[in-house]
């Protein structure tokens, strides 16, 4: 079975290049055939391929598969080669699997847009080159994937480019992102001119053994690899792009800006893991940095109206744990919570999908309200979800998760207190504005009919990830709970085996269980639709300006419009004239006036065109014999 | 002999001159015809007295092809002497400017 891995993400291709070549002459119903059923078998496949790398571990704990050579000039040979380890087996069964539930969610959510099949080529192209990036044993497929999957998330934010605001909603995320893939390019070079080598193993491998721990020249490499990551993660200080990455459909929403590529910076900080391990400064970096991220995206999560964007800066949050994770060396852990999170957030997505379809579009929480009764299946899905995202104890699957990175955050050698506590104000506040959502969508007084329920093609995946959101947790339980440690188990082979203070970690849960908890019932105090509490405070002078900091995700938008946008424009508006134009307009001046001056000799009379003929000789003449 | 044959060339020459005079001064197309015929005799002119110096017969061989050309010639041209008298109603080669360029 293993060496079918190549046939997983060229299904997705496949799907893409027929929809991309005949999607406009099939019917819409083919469409959605080939669009899901690409990445569904595709699931299919790799759920085969899981099983027997599950079955029988290939030697060494990878399988690698060599396609071709892409190409190759005097030392640089860049190979079209695959690996399979436990850690990109989980990516791939995530997106395949959640990839497939939001393509079949999305054949009844996009019914009857004009664009169906140009929607599903585009869902299709990601799947496949999300695979590509997770499946890459080369620094350069791994950079083809990497910017497939950014040019993919362009194309779909801007999906309805008929609204200029969602086109300009796309080009921010695209040129956002891009500052983070030059870093990470320069990267890549940097580590083949050092190294020699452009595979991901090989060139591990002999970092470790070139450089000694805290060299200068590994810190650099490491900080532009975190560059990368940072921008495709959307952390500070890029973060930026991700809310109005909300302009697309939904089910992109869900899909690409929640479940997986958002994840690839985790991905490529935890398949880099030994070039940070040498890089201790770098290493802390990625927890401060995600340490910052979850506070200032939970923050702004807090005073949102837009339900998308709620959940788009809980996205940025909860990704923001994942670098705390990292930046203390706990991979496993960030790998777990990116798993967790992939079901409950596209979870929340989808159900928010549904409420908005059903409102028509309008994405304002406050013209929602009391939809609990009219649309009990999403209310009930949703629910679940934001109880995960919330990391409600116990039951759900994002607290074992959050649970994981919260203990190491302090317990690993590379914690410390200061990240611990961070991540616990931070679940405060992920259980404060997850409630609210609840509370703000789903109770209250009805304020719009829904128009429409969704339908069972929609229906299908939220439950089946609502059931995911709520056991996904259970493959790796905490030792005080009786310890069945399988997923870190899984992808954590070969990291050193750590022995854990059992009382300690229950205690930490304990008191992070007990936050979630406050943190659910203050929302509901503060939240709850009818209660003055919530604008007493704001109409005090420092609430009011709290409530504008969050609202505006504390002015990034701001400053780097100042800083960047604004001179960009004005220089350009300077320069409307183009000091290089004069030049180009001179040449095409002169050539002008040439044709001018040439022009009297084209007399159309035969006498004086022979008499040219005639000078001609003459000269050519007097030039032989004369020289 | 050899007076003879240094006086050739620059005979030559001057027939070349009269007649590229009369092709660029004169405005009637059959005079110019003519003075074509004159150039191409005096390039006869100067290969037939190359012929005399060298002793080698290839200077008249190459005379006999230029009468060839030049019956072609004025075979093709009074054709279209004709053709333009029919058009323009005139032999005057600067009132035929139409085709500029």
């Amino acid at each position: 079975m293993l060496p079918l891995t190549w046939a997983i993400p060229a299904l997705p291709l496949a799907g893409f290049a027929v929809l991309g070549l005949a999607g406009r002459r099939l019917t819409p119903r083919a469409v959605a055939w080939v669009g899901a059923g690409s990445v569904a078998a595709a699931f299919a496949l790799a759920a085969a391929v899981a099983a027997a790398f599950l079955a029988a571990p290939p030697a060494g704990g990878a399988f690698s598969q060599t396609l071709w050579t892409w190409w190759t000039v005097g030392g640089l040979a860049a190979h079209v080669s695959l690996r399979l380890d436990p850690l990109s087996l989980v990516f791939v069964l995530v997106v395949t699997f959640v990839g497939s539930l939001v393509l079949l969610y999305s054949t009844e959510y996009m019914e009857g847009d004009p664009d169906y099949s140009r929607f599903f080529a585009w869902m299709d192209l990601f799947a496949g080159s999300m695979l590509v990036l997770v499946l890459a044993a080369d620094f350069l497929l791994l950079y083809l994937g990497w910017e497939a999957v950014g040019l993919c998330s362009y194309l779909l934010i801007g999906f309805w480019y008929r609204d200029c605001a969602n086109g300009r909603a796309a080009m921010k995320a695209f040129v956002v992102t891009r500052v983070g893939d030059v870093a990470l390019l320069v990267g890549i070079l940097l580590l083949f001119t050092q190294l020699g080598t452009l595979g991901i193993q090989s060139a591990m491998s002999r970092a470790v053994d070139a450089w000694p721990t805290g060299a200068a020249v590994a810190s650099v490499a490491a900080a532009l690899v975190l560059g990368g990551a940072v921008g495709k993660s959307a952390q500070l200080p890029l973060q930026v792009w991700l809310p109005d990455a909300m302009a697309g459909p939904t089910p992109v929403s869900a899909l690409i800006h929640a479940a997986t590529m958002v994840t690839a910076g985790v991905y490529l900080i935890a398949r880099t893991g030994a070039l940070f391990a040498i890089a201790p400064g770098v290493r802390l970096a990625v927890a401060v940095i995600g340490a910052l991220t979850l506070l200032i995206a939970g923050f702004s999560a807090l005073a949102q109206s837009d339900i998308k964007k709620v959940a788009a800066y809980s996205t940025v949050s909860q990704l923001g744990y994942m670098f705390v994770a990292l930046g203390v060396g706990a991979a496993s852990a960030a790998v777990f919570h990116m798993f967790t999170h992939a079901f409950f957030k596209a979870l929340i997505f989808l159900g928010a999908g549904a409420v908005i379809k059903a409102m028509d579009e309008d994405r304002d929480m406050f013209h929602m309200g009391g939809l609990k009764d009219r649309m009990p299946l999403t209310f009930w899905t949703f629910t679940i979800g934001c109880a995960s995202l919330a990391a409600l104890p116990l039951v759900t699957a994002g607290f074992y998760s959050k649970d994981l990175i919260l203990f190491e955050s302090f317990a690993s050698p590379y914690g410390d207190v200061w990240l611990w506590l961070a991540g616990l104000v931070g679940s405060v506040l992920t259980a404060l504005y997850a409630s609210r959502m609840v509370l703000l969508t789903f109770f209250g007084p009805l304020k719009r009919e829904p128009s429409g329920l969704p339908g069972p093609r929609m229906a299908v995946p939220m439950v089946t990830l609502a059931v995911l959101a709520v056991v996904a947790g259970f493959v790796q339980v905490p030792g005080y709970l009786g310890g069945k440690p399988l997923f870190t188990g899984l992808v954590g082979a070969g990291l050193p085996a750590r022995s854990s203070p059992l009382v300690g970690a229950a205690l930490a849960s304990a008191i992070a269980g007990v936050l979630v908890l406050a943190g659910i019932a203050s929302a509901y105090w503060l939240y709850e639709p009818g209660r003055p509490a919530l604008d007493r405070l704001v109409a005090t002078p420092w609430g009011a300006a709290l409530h504008r900091a969050f609202l505006a995700g504390f002015g990034f938008d701001a400053a780097y419009e100042a800083v960047f946008v604004r001179p960009y424009r004005r220089l350009a508006e300077l320069d409307r004239g183009d000091f290089v134009d004069p030049a180009y307009r001179a040449a095409g001046r002169l050539a002008a006036w040439c044709g001018g001056a040439l022009d009297g000799l084209e007399t159309g009379r035969v006498r004086n065109y022979a008499f040219g003929i005639g000078i001609g000789v003459v000269v050519v003449l007097a030039v032989v014999m004369l020289r | 002999m050899s007076g003879q044959i240094a006086l050739g060339l620059p005979v030559a020459a001057v027939l070349f001159a009269i007649g590229l005079a009369g092709v660029l001064v004169r405005r009637n197309v059959v005079v110019v015809l003519m003075s074509i015929e004159v150039m191409l005799n005096a390039g006869g002119l100067a290969f037939v007295t190359a012929g005399a110096r060298w002793g080698l017969p290839d200077g008249q061989v190459a005379m006999l092809f230029v009468l060839a050309v030049a019956a072609a010639e004025v075979s093709v041209g009074l054709a279209l002497v004709l053709r333009v008298r029919d058009a323009f109603d005139t032999l005057d080669t600067d009132e035929v400017s139409r085709m500029r360029g």
